[in-house]
């Protein structure tokens, strides 16, 4: 068998480095968005609502490349996507709501963070990829 | 679902990369698929069957069939 570079393998590589750059473009205008009108354009609204605008519209790019990263990978990486993908829902709709109900019922003092629940979203779907990834092995 | 791959791939002396990369896939899937814990789709399936130049079935056999 001769030697064969692999289509899936290039394209991969590709797509998680395009991925890669439309996530940090979105995280750069997040904070833009963020932290501009206090330390950059002293609140002017027109400005906030641009950035806010201009972050909404890469976040849309980057859902698109996050969606053909995805399309590209072979199926057994589709499928470890996809269980990490649903636990992180899972995981995100029941504890973040519980979350909401411990701050709305005043049983926590600190008030419910919604980037509490990104970040346990976050932690969760990395978990779940690397369990993944041992279980394939 | 039990294969030969294993079986089909050493015969020709392949490695499991060189497998991999003919049927587009990563050397992970092929692997899963070989130990059994990933059952590959039909598409896959077929690509295989294709590439040994045999039959899905003669790859591939349901473990309540066997």
């Amino acid at each position: 068998m001769s030697k064969k570079t692999s289509d899936w393998q290039t394209n991969s590589v590709k797509n998680t480095v395009r991925l890669g750059f439309w996530t940090l473009g979105w995280v750069a205008t997040m904070a833009v968005a963020n932290f501009g009108p206090r330390f950059l354009w002293d609140h002017n609204e027109s400005f906030t609502i641009l950035a806010i605008l201009v972050n909404m519209a890469i976040g849309g790019g980057m859902i698109l490349a996050n969606k053909r990263h995805l399309r590209g990978l072979d199926e057994l990486h589709q499928k470890i996507q996809l269980e990490a993908m649903a636990i992180s829902l899972g995981v995100g709709l029941v504890v973040g709501l519980s979350y909401s109900n411990l701050d709305v019922t005043n049983i926590i003092s600190a008030d419910a963070e919604i980037s509490h629940v990104v970040i346990l979203m976050g932690l969760t779907y990395l978990a779940s990829v690397i369990v993944g990834n041992r279980k394939y092995r | 679902m039990k294969n030969r791959l294993k079986v089909l791939r050493a015969e020709r002396d392949w490695t499991q990369a060189q497998l991999a990369a003919e049927l587009d896939v990563s050397r992970q899937t092929i692997n899963a698929i070989e130990k059994g814990k990933f059952d590959p789709s039909l598409p896959l399936a077929f690509r295989a069957a294709r590439l040994f130049g045999l039959s899905i079935e003669e790859i591939f056999q349901d473990d309540v069939a066997a």
